[in-house]
């Protein structure tokens, strides 16, 4: 199975020989992509049916939460940290953003987009909270409990001295301009850094 | 009865020299009774070590001799199985301070021949794991591919990791702790007076006698079975329901259907365990505690372990040894930079459902047995 296109820019950027947290990891999709290219790659996953799926591929996962768990860690024990499509999903983001810097000098964040035009429109027209194809769950039962903009996330760097490295946008998972990314842009990938 | 369970036959090796234990004490000479399944590779790296628990033996994976009754583990062990035998070369030895053909309280005194009984020397959990490394270096086998544990058998694996960490690639550690918590030893004090406390005990010289302590061994059983189930799984299993009459009998016979079960758990007990070995491995339970050598920091005890890869399992309605003290151990992992797997398993039956049918275990011993290999 093709690797999701976030996850797949991710995989293409972490250089082998690295050592990374997949923070969220699910099932270990894009820590077996990391290891197939020879990163020493370990994940923290909440769902113990997703930790043992990914266990019984023979990664090391820990069971734990990304809201507390992360403290368990040493200041940089990795190279990476990495947080795909979590980020809107914790209860403070901004203190989950200060713990991966400090587990890792460098760590991406990847973020469905809430400034997106669909979403946008979604509001605008129908009055109701969107439900689209990366935000799929109705407003009561949704676990995105802090939904979060491209604008929202630089501001939020910005405000704590965060680098950062580089951005992609994603549309109809593929890569769109940085131009107007505010609007067109489904999804973003931070590589931040201190 | 003791006097026959230690007239079986184990395949074993003696060890001829000293084993310096942590009392301070030594053994002249041990001897290791153990089963292995499975061939030993050429460049032997294949050999998982399986460490079994308190009342468990070596006959993992084959028919136990007093009971004829299948493997402890036959459900993981074997050809194709989880722990596969096709690929593995799998070791299991009776731990020290046991009945099942190690060295124990019945071992004979080298000067009088007499069974040493509470002359033999208290051993700690470490211990057990330096006499299986005589039984390694024996076998020619300076390094395992996995120590494999549940329960003791998981503290011995944390144990190896601790104490030898260069002869061990990964640590598998199911329902198990670093320390004995004041409840655990507690159980396991109700367990010793109960033997103790029989008459028949005779201060541990009861092997050529024809009384042996089997009441306070069965009682010490029957305490102990408690804490090994759910309150959940009791409840399931036998509820208030009476055993084999209509109406209560208004006086101390077996009414109830889990006091008939846990009185014949008890009596089976005594056919296949020694109240000695009991009194022993259950001390050695208690005296567990992997930080005590490092000011309580547990992470001091795995500084050296860096290298090992651990995989931890607890199950939710285990009480004996919870979630939380495996978190501990993960924790502690983590400050050192370890490579650790863990995690927490739904399973009704307690403490004991690492030796029962609970799907998601086999499939997590088997990836992280297969991993790096």
């Amino acid at each position: 199975m093709a690797l999701r296109p976030d996850l797949a820019i991710i995989a293409d950027a972490v250089p082998p020989g690295a050592r990374v947290l997949d923070v969220g990891c699910g099932d270990g999709e894009l820590i077996a992509a990391l290891r197939a290219k020879g990163v020493d790659a370990r994940g923290l996953e909440i769902d113990p049916a997703n930790v043992t799926a990914a266990i019984a591929r023979g990664q090391s996962v820990v069971q734990g939460d990304a809201n507390r768990d992360l403290a368990d860690y040493p200041d940089d024990a990795f190279d990476y940290a990495i947080l795909s499509q979590t980020l809107q999903t914790t209860e403070r983001p901004d203190r989950v953003v200060d713990e991966l810097l400090r587990i890792a000098p460098r760590a991406f964040v990847s973020f469905p987009n809430f400034a997106h035009w669909r979403v946008r429109l979604a509001l605008l027209w129908n009055g109701r909270m969107p439900v689209t194809r990366l935000l799929p769950v109705a407003w009561y039962e949704t676990p995105n409990i802090h939904h979060v903009t491209v604008s929202d996330f630089r501001d939020l760097v910005r405000a704590k001295g965060i680098r950062v490295e580089r951005v992609w946008h994603l549309s109809g998972d593929r890569p769109t301009s940085d131009a107007a990314a505010s609007w067109r842009a489904e999804h973003a990938i931070f590589l931040v850094s201190h | 009865m003791a006097s026959l369970l230690h007239q079986i036959q184990h395949q074993s090796v003696t060890i001829a020299a000293p084993l310096a234990l942590d009392s301070g004490q030594s053994l002249p000479a041990t001897t290791i009774a153990y089963q292995s399944y499975g061939a030993l590779n050429a460049d032997k790296s294949n050999a998982v070590l399986i460490c079994h628990a308190l009342t468990g033996d070596q006959y993992v994976a084959s028919d136990h001799p007093a009971t004829g009754k299948p493997g402890w583990w036959a459900r993981m062990v074997g050809p194709g199985k989880p722990i596969d035998t096709d690929r593995f070369h799998v070791i299991c030895a009776n731990v020290l301070g046991s009945c099942m053909g190690s060295s124990g309280p019945a071992t004979p005194d080298v000067a009088t021949g007499a069974p040493l009984g509470m002359a033999f020397p208290v051993i700690t959990i470490t211990d057990m794991v330096r006499a299986q490394a005589l039984l390694l270096d024996h076998l020619g086998i300076a390094r395992l591919h996995a120590v494999v544990g549940g329960s003791m058998g998981g503290m011995q694996a944390l144990a190896w990791a601790a104490t030898y960490p260069q002869r061990l690639g990964s640590a598998l550690v199911i329902a198990s702790a670093a320390r004995h918590s004041a409840q655990n030893i507690a159980f396991h004090e109700v367990g010793r007076q109960a033997i103790m406390a029989d008459p028949d005990w005779q201060d541990g010289q009861y092997y050529g006698s024809t009384r042996a302590p089997t009441k306070g061994l069965a009682v010490a059983r029957m305490a102990a079975h408690i804490t090994y189930l759910s309150e959940e799984g009791l409840t399931e299993k036998f509820g208030r329901r009476l055993q084999a009459r209509d109406i209560k009998s208004f006086g101390f016979d077996a009414d109830f259907q889990v006091e008939s079960y846990l009185r014949h758990q008890g009596l089976a007990f005594t056919d296949r365990f020694d109240a000695n070995a009991y009194l022993y491995i259950t001390r050695a339970m208690d005296y567990f505690d992997l930080a005590d050598p490092h000011d309580g920091r547990l992470a001091g005890a795995f500084a050296r372990a860096k290298d090992v890869r651990f995989t931890l399992v607890s199950f939710d309605t285990d009480w004996l040894y919870p979630t939380s003290e495996s978190r501990r151990i993960v924790q502690a992992l983590q400050s050192v930079g370890a490579a650790a797997s863990f995690v927490e398993l739904s399973a009704p039956f307690g403490h004991d459902s690492f030796l029962l049918d609970v799907p998601a275990l086999d499939r997590l011993v088997a990836g992280a047995l297969g991993s790096g290999f």
